[in-house]
């Protein structure tokens, strides 16, 4: 992941007219938050890493962090398309346990056959169920905030609600374990040294990436974000887009909920909840605009690395996993603080 | 009197009251415990610590903001509270005082980082409800506490009945609290300067500071009676359940804000009341009960519980969108 060595664009070269034209171009593709991110990104390695010993970026340092950060980052995913059309989805962790439990329960009952052909497009079906289960709630969502015009905090609390009721009234809130080997390859394997939850979560990330910035839908949400009458006055089918922003986020949340089941072992309608709250802290550390409009794919990256260098530096000093958590508030504090202070500053010199 | 009745239907709270009303009298009739004095007051005792976070959350909403971080802060009052008390430095009065400085104290730095970060209060309450709950986990390593304080174990219970068995009915802390707290809310929000000048900011923080409200205090004082809201809710809490675990109250923030939106009151600020509130929360108390009593499995009240939020909300945004299409008309 180069995004842990960043400092090959390290601005003391900028010695030359040609560099200098290089970093601003840098900059300004990289943008004021990331490269923001990326310092303090370093600034933690460095600290964590002077704390921690070289382990911390050894390969099993690496590794481990490789495995945790996926779950979290789809679901965070899943929380970053709503936020930025100006809405929040609070059923994403519902919506991934149910969509799991629903995979969950194909994988382990009605496996037809145990020939190679069979089994593997069983899973295809499973996988399939889950994404239908999703699709379905939301389609739900997306009708509820778009037709009903009920506000997205409100729709989502509710539908969170409705989804992991269902899920504990079909489970009695137990446990479906016992995967084919090629779920649990998802959540324990490597490919060619790199996790393949990870490998996932890059191969989603890039096109959700891509069509946030370049594709019409992707400019029609931040737009909707930022103002949604305006972009309704300018011909936008504001409801349709709204549609398909919950049903995208729906649909991150159901592989979310794959990986969660394979790195688990098993699907539980309460599994990740703790989850839910730190997705916004993620998006909005990344530089997601909570009220709508602005935020990338690669600050919400840069954010999730940040959180999980944390997270794992603490578990190495043996600081306890409920200090992350902690120091994760802090974090998102301190950052918008900083911005705080600075706006106040510049107005100061304004004045003065 | 036909004009007065739609009127009525219009009103939120009047609809609520139909609600739990009906609801009600479906149970009195079809189960022989719902309307024993008995069962209502164990309902009340159990409710008590949603119902006083929900009157405090619903302050907050009112002013325009949102607070998630309530639990967290419960959680450490009622930690430091009880440890003290364990350790014998403080009685009865004296735990309630310390349970309800920390939660304003807490409170103060949501209200200051809300009013000098730009954030959202959202996303500030989120990071400090963090911060708060990982501290309190990291220092007491998780670990509950299970020996509390005779007295405290005991309770305070004010004997209003004794029937002819000598079976005693008696108020006790819980229900106490709730009424006092409803009661000084409802009389905050309606009938002081204060209150009055909350409900403004929260319907147009601007125009509220350009006619000279104080903002910066106002949000102090309510996110700080949030906070000491939360400390007394904790003591509720863990006197019902004789028990002190810094994990148990984290994570039911959200079905708090459900009870608060049932009750009517808007995100957007300016919006809600007190009586709608305790309607709301009274509402999702009594189908809970009642599904209880009517035998149908305890894993199945979420769902029933989602149903009526989901239909509830759908309900007042309908509401609200004809309300505006009738404004349109006469302004057109």
């Amino acid at each position: 992941m180069s995004l842990l060595h960043p400092n090959r664009e390290s601005p003391t070269m900028a010695t030359s007219a040609p560099f200098a034209t290089a970093i601003t171009a840098i900059r300004s593709t990289v943008g004021p938050t990331n490269i923001g991110l990326l310092g303090l990104l370093i600034g933690l390695s460095i600290f964590f890493g002077s704390i921690a010993g070289p382990q911390l970026f050894s390969g099993a340092g690496l590794r481990s962090m490789a495995f945790q950060l996926p779950e979290l980052g789809l679901l965070s995913l899943a929380m970053l398309i709503p936020l930025l059309s100006g809405g929040l989805d609070l059923s994403i962790i519902a919506t991934a346990n149910l969509s799991a439990l629903a995979m969950a329960w194909m994988c382990t009952h009605v496996l037809p056959g145990s020939s190679a052909l069979t089994s593997t497009l069983w899973i295809m079906g499973a996988l399939m169920a889950g994404l239908v289960v999703a699709a379905l709630v939301g389609t739900v969502n997306g009708w509820l905030i778009a037709y009903l015009r009920v506000s997205p905090i409100l729709a989502t609390l509710g539908s969170m609600t409705v989804v992991k009721g269902v899920a504990v009234g079909l489970t009695h809130g137990g446990v479906i374990s016992g995967f084919p080997a090629s779920i649990r390859f998802l959540g324990h394997g490597l490919v060619l040294g790199i996790p393949a939850a990870l490998l996932l979560f890059v191969v989603v990330a890039m096109p959700v990436s891509v069509m946030l910035t370049r594709s019409p839908l992707g400019v029609r949400v931040a737009m909707i974000g930022s103002n949604e009458r305006a972009t309704s006055y300018a011909g936008v089918d504001t409801k349709r887009v709204l549609m398909r922003v919950y049903l995208f986020s729906s649909l991150l949340s159901a592989l979310a909920g794959l990986v969660m089941m394979a790195r688990f072992d098993s699907a539980n309608a309460a599994y990740g909840e703790s989850y839910l709250l730190v997705t916004i802290l993620a998006a909005v550390l990344g530089g997601v605009s909570p009220t709508g409009g602005f935020g990338r794919v690669s600050g919400l990256v840069l954010a999730l690395v940040i959180l999980q260098l944390i997270s794992t530096a603490a578990s190495m000093i043996d600081l306890g996993q409920f200090i992350t958590l902690s120091i994760w508030g802090a974090t998102l504090i301190g950052v918008a603080g900083t911005g705080a202070l600075r706006t106040w500053w510049g107005k100061h010199k304004l004045r003065g | 009197m036909a004009e007065r009745w739609r009127h009525l239907r219009s009103v939120p709270e009047a609809r609520l009251l139909g609600a739990v009303v009906l609801l009600s009298v479906i149970l009195a009739i079809t189960t022989p415990r719902f309307a024993t004095v008995q069962n209502l007051m164990d309902l009340a005792t159990s409710t008590a610590f949603t119902g006083i976070l929900a009157t405090g959350l619903l302050v907050v909403l009112v002013s325009g903001g949102v607070d998630i971080s309530f639990a967290a802060t419960a959680s450490i009052t009622q930690y430091i509270g009880l440890t003290l008390a364990n350790h014998g430095v403080i009685g009865w009065s004296g735990l309630i005082f310390v349970c309800l400085l920390i939660g304003a104290l807490l409170g103060l730095v949501n209200a200051v980082l809300v009013s000098t970060l730009r954030l959202s209060s959202i996303i500030v309450t989120i990071a400090t409800q963090s911060l708060f709950y990982g501290l309190l986990m990291s220092v007491t390593k998780g670990q509950d506490i299970y020996s509390l304080p005779d007295w405290f174990s005991e309770g305070l219970h004010w004997v209003f009945y004794t029937d002819s068995h000598g079976a005693q009915q008696a108020l006790n802390f819980q229900i106490v609290s709730l009424v006092v707290v409803v009661a000084f809310t409802w009389w905050m929000m309606s009938r002081t300067s204060v209150g009055r000048q909350i409900v403004a900011m929260g319907g147009n923080p601007e125009a509220a500071r350009r006619v000279g409200f104080k903002v910066f205090q106002l949000n102090l004082i309510v996110y700080c009676f949030m906070g000491m809201i939360a400390g007394l809710a904790s003591l509720v809490h863990a006197q019902y359940v004789q028990s002190v675990s810094p994990s148990a109250l984290v994570g039911r923030e959200l079905d708090v804000l459900a009870a608060v939106v049932l009750g009517g009151a808007s995100l957007n600020g300016g919006v809600g009341s007190v009586p709608g509130t305790a309607l709301g929360v009274v509402l999702l108390a009594v189908l809970q009960n009642g599904l209880a009593l009517l035998g149908v499995s305890s894993y199945w009240s979420e769902l029933c519980t989602g149903i009526v939020i989901l239909v509830a909300v759908a309900t007042m945004a309908r509401q609200r969108a004809h309300r505006k299409a009738v404004l349109q008309e006469v302004v057109a």
